[in-house]
């Protein structure tokens, strides 16, 4: 059970590290399946993502792919729309429909993101400047405080603000991270280049995860010793992607994020449709959605960097991973 | 197995992020010395060198 562990653990690093993304997104279903009692699974994913996130954001810092200023101000403005995100909800219980509308707005927000990720990864070079205008139009703006990024991009700290306080309330709205939203918002709407948008999201991640896990920690919901093993792999793992960052091209990771939103968009609606009509085939399918696209695009994601170090595109499975 | 269930709620918290942490950080250390003593040498044998 040991090596499970581990081993998962460098798997979720992997795409953790490349990322920013895929935590709890993958541990806290995978304890559910072993038979953990949810509020231990998210406790425990929620510890794990913070023990995952603190290395990342320690790689991605020696890489220099952090920007602390952006960091702050999502955190701030995050904070604040997350509690805005949970009084809707909880307006939403009183009329009963929460529920659904949470699992319909959360499936359809992973299908947009994958689809207009992918679309930009598919498109060529004249295509991606229609991508980038959102990004030019928006950093175009002058509304003061005006703020410098790194890698050259200039912003109104204002307009920062404002996106993270929409990510907070989407995030409080729908009970996730946010860092599947943060990162395309970074990237597409200020205009971030990717390995920067990855590194500040990870940050992010890290104050959020340990504010969670010291949450659930209180009514001893953290399983430790689960925790400590994961982090055994992930820690690896977080290497491993982080250093990946800066060996593949900026288009190519706009795919594989892609392809993991929309393999969570179909897990999650198969898994709400298999709990509903009760269809356990759907449930099956769900757990191998999520576990088969973590597995396959984080094998993606080493073979892509390896075949860099090669300097390798012609290859059989080089060709696969640079198309 | 980390002896933090006799603690109360709050204490065993701020017990249990502080473990994360330090084993976190630990790990960072361990592979970043692991990965500046033989981290080259799998480089080049990845890259075919």
């Amino acid at each position: 059970m040991v090596a499970v562990f581990v081993g998962f653990g460098l798997l979720i690093g992997t795409l953790f590290g490349f990322f920013g993304m895929g935590g709890s997104f993958l541990v806290t279903p995978a304890l559910l399946v072993m038979g953990y009692p949810s509020t231990v699974a998210v406790g425990s994913g929620l510890a794990f993502v913070f023990g995952t996130s603190v290395i990342g954001a320690l790689r991605h810092r020696d890489h220099g792919q952090v920007d602390y200023k952006l960091a702050a101000i999502m955190t701030v403005a995050m904070t604040i729309g997350i509690e805005g995100g949970k009084s809707v909800v909880f307006f939403l219980e009183a009329t009963g429909m929460a529920d659904l509308i949470i699992n319909v707005a959360y499936v359809g927000l992973l299908a947009a993101v994958g689809l207009l990720t992918l679309r930009d990864a598919w498109s060529d070079d004249d295509d991606t400047e229609t991508s980038s205008d959102l990004a030019d139009r928006v950093q175009s703006i002058h509304i003061p405080p005006m703020v410098t990024l790194r890698g050259g991009v200039r912003v109104s700290g204002t307009i920062i603000f404002a996106v993270g306080l929409v990510i907070g309330v989407l995030s409080g709205f729908l009970g996730v991270g946010g860092g599947f939203l943060l990162m395309p918002a970074m990237m597409y709407g200020l205009g971030v280049p990717a390995a920067i948008a990855v590194g500040t999201d990870i940050l992010q991640i890290t104050i959020s995860g340990a504010f969670g896990a010291f949450t659930y920690a209180q009514s001893g919901s953290v399983a430790l010793p689960v925790v400590a093993f994961l982090l055994v792999g992930s820690a690896l793992g977080a290497r491993v992607g982080a250093g990946a960052t800066n060996l593949v091209d900026e288009d190519e990771i706009k795919g594989y994020f892609a392809a993991m939103l929309l393999a969570g968009s179909l897990a999650v609606a198969s898994n709400k449709l298999g709990t509903v009509y009760g269809i356990d085939l759907l449930n099956t399918l769900s757990t191998v959605l999520i576990f088969g696209a973590a597995l396959l695009v984080s094998g993606a994601v080493v073979l892509a960097a390896v075949c860099r170090l090669r300097n390798d595109r012609t290859g059989t499975w080089c060709r696969l991973t640079t198309s | 197995m980390f002896g933090l269930e006799n603690l109360s709620g709050s204490a065993q918290a701020v017990a249990t992020v502080g473990v994360v942490l330090a084993e976190a950080f630990a790990l960072y250390l361990a592979y970043g010395l692991l990965s500046n003593t033989v981290g080259a040498t799998v480089i080049d044998a990845l890259g075919g060198d």
